[in-house]
């Protein structure tokens, strides 16, 4: 407890050299905090919007679908099986197909998915489906519009081939445009009435994939059909979140060795000019254990110091962003993958406490470092002040 | 007055009246002899017109019967020496940058040329089209300054890229010189039109083709016959993948 006090009095009386070094490892502390925050943010907000307009509780696939390979797509599909999961809620069938919109005289291939209008598993404004006469009414994302430049109301011929590869092409009328954080539902794709697409295709009754409710429990898989959990359809966010937390630990090591390079060289400078204070501690009868604990402690409160500043100005910061979000400049279609407009971090207690942990360990790692060199003084030569 | 209204009337109604109008798969079994060969060799220049500029290719293709082609990119300079192989429903892209050989799905086929209005089997089909289409006679005009049967094809058989064609035929020459090419429902795709018709032995064959597709701005890809040859020896090899590298 002395030597906590002694530590405690010789920092403070440093003054701006401690301060300095502590406003430094605080921003250090906020900065680390505020990456993982957002990342995490991301992270729930990103999958909690796959869930909400994509995956649903899990998808059934046909064996042969492949999403990032759209040559495959006349050989996935087939009858919907009755009884895949049991559940309430029906489950809900997509057939996707390749196809040619000519929106103003340009040529844009997307992909058409045909997808019960009545369904209620994904947030896709599909009661928006309806239109008289014999139109087909299409959906399109909010991106995908801004690209073709379409509007609601609006009519596009779309050009596709039935299953014999023939040609066909009808007008289609937009009678909805969403808006959505999801680009794999958006960009370069049409959504139209599942029975609509079934007979331009001329595949009744089939699908390329079935979307299962939420609480449904896993389904079974079958010869033709292979369930893909949450797990696998929330893969490739989870690796992308990981790739860009790896810059995060980059940023935030470059911030916490700049720290630690002020505690180091504090420190250092200490041990150089303090020797008579150290051959007076000795001489008082202090071993040299003691005073190499003494020189280590009041680096390591360093860290104790730039938490509760940290703490000070930081709380109110994150809180505010947690609150209010953070506004991303860049189109979410930019990305290619699930972002907000706004993303709010999140802070758990784990995160906060682990960041203190690690920070003050590392501390007193690189306080103790310099301080060995007191346990090899020769206390008569130090007590004279001689440089050793 | 009265003559000329007779004169009128016997003509514009003989051809119903008294059936005149040819068969309309003769028509297309001609057409298949004037145009379809057991092989044929093509040098030939696609010219694609954009919106703002035209990219050119020059190419030399052999092909076999309606299975077999062999495609080689001779201009543009980043293009030289890319060859296509097609047997059946397989297609094969020799790249000279990469030096690579990617075997390519049938679904490929379907896909554009260099963003041109052909498809790789625009490009590379030579099918007989008696074969494959039921053909009726439905009138005839004049296209170019020639005399034409205006001829509506359906396809019997189910596996085929377009459902209707309707064709304008030389009535002397037996060569279709501008073609329609119709979606299910009906609506126009693709025109085709056939010009500067030359004597190639004992055939009629275009000079010129110009592809356009109906539904897209731009005036269209255009492809021209530098030189052909008929029913030529080609060996066997060129058809092989070996060829690809070579």
């Amino acid at each position: 407890m002395l030597s906590f006090k002694l530590a405690l009095r010789n920092l403070l009386g440093a003054g701006l050299r401690t301060w300095l070094n502590v406003v430094v490892l605080s921003f250090s502390f906020i900065i680390i905090i505020w990456t993982k925050g957002i990342l995490e943010g991301w992270d729930r907000q990103a999958k909690a919007d796959m869930i909400k307009w994509e995956i649903g509780g899990g998808q059934f696939w046909h064996v042969n679908y492949d999403p990032y390979d759209p040559l495959t797509l006349d050989e996935s599909h087939d009858r919907i099986p009755a009884g895949l999961i049991s559940s309430v809620q029906p489950p809900v069938p997509v057939l996707i197909t390749q196809g040619t919109i000519y929106p103003g005289g340009r040529m844009l291939s997307v992909l058409v998915k045909g997808i019960p209008p009545e369904q209620k598993i994904l947030a896709l404004p599909t009661a928006k489906m309806v239109s008289a006469d014999g139109e087909i009414a299409a959906i399109i994302g909010k991106a995908m519009a801004e690209n073709a430049k379409l509007d609601t109301g609006d009519y596009v011929t779309l050009r596709w081939r039935d299953r014999n590869g023939t040609f066909d092409a009808r007008e289609l009328k937009i009678t909805g445009i969403f808006d959505t954080n999801v680009p794999t539902v958006d960009v370069g794709q049409i959504w139209i009435p599942l029975a609509e697409l079934q007979d331009m295709m001329l595949l009744p009754d089939e699908a390329t994939l079935i979307v299962t409710p939420e609480n449904a429990g896993p389904g079974e898989a079958t010869e033709e059909w292979v369930f893909r959990d949450h797990e696998f359809l929330l893969a490739d966010i989870e690796s992308i979140i990981r790739a860009k937390g790896s810059v995060g630990i980059i940023v935030w090591l470059i911030l916490l060795m700049m720290a630690m390079l002020a505690v180091f060289d504090t420190q250092v400078l200490s041990i150089f000019r303090r020797q008579k204070e150290i051959g007076t501690c000795v001489a008082l009868g202090m071993t040299r254990g003691q005073v190499v604990k003494l020189f280590t402690m009041e680096g390591a409160l360093h860290s104790v110091l730039a938490a509760i500043v940290g703490a000070i100005y930081g709380i109110p910061l994150l809180f505010l962003q947690s609150v209010r979000g953070i506004k991303i400049p860049l189109e979410s279609s930019d990305f290619g993958l699930a972002m907000a407009e706004k993303l709010y971090p999140v802070y758990s207690a784990a995160l906060v406490a682990g960041t203190i942990l690690i920070v003050m360990i590392v501390t007193t790692i690189v306080s103790y470092w310099p301080s060995r060199k007191i346990a090899k003084l020769n206390p008569t030569e130090a007590l004279r002040g001689r440089i050793q | 007055m009265k003559k000329l209204l007779l004169v009128f009337i016997i003509t514009g109604f003989t051809p119903l009246l008294f059936g005149q109008y040819p068969d309309g798969k003769d028509i297309l079994r001609k057409i298949d002899d004037n145009m379809i060969s057991e092989n044929r060799y093509y040098e030939s220049s696609m010219i694609i017109h954009g919106r703002r500029t035209s990219l050119t290719f020059k190419l030399k293709t052999w092909t076999a019967g309606d299975t077999k082609s062999f495609t080689e990119y001779l201009f543009p300079v980043r293009e030289k020496g890319t060859k296509m192989l097609k047997l059946d429903d397989q297609l094969w892209i020799y790249s000279p940058s990469a030096d690579r050989i990617i075997q390519i799905a049938g679904h490929m086929l379907r896909q554009s040329v260099m963003g041109s209005d052909l498809s790789y089997e625009d490009l590379m089909e030579d099918s007989k089209l008696s074969e494959q289409y039921n053909a009726k006679v439905s009138g005839e005009e004049v296209v170019d300054g020639r005399k034409c049967w205006i001829v509506d094809l359906t396809a019997f058989v189910p596996e085929i890229a377009y459902h209707r064609k309707k064709l304008w035929v030389d009535q002397e020459r037996n060569i279709p010189l501008q073609e329609e090419l119709f979606a299910k429902s009906g609506t126009l795709l693709k025109r085709t039109r056939l010009s500067e018709i030359r004597r190639i032995n004992e055939r009629w064959y275009p000079g010129k083709i110009l592809f356009k597709d109906m539904l897209k701005d731009g005036q269209g890809t255009e492809l021209v016959i530098d030189e052909i040859r008929f029913n030529i020896e080609v060996p066997d090899h060129i058809f092989s993948k070996a060829s690809l590298k070579k």
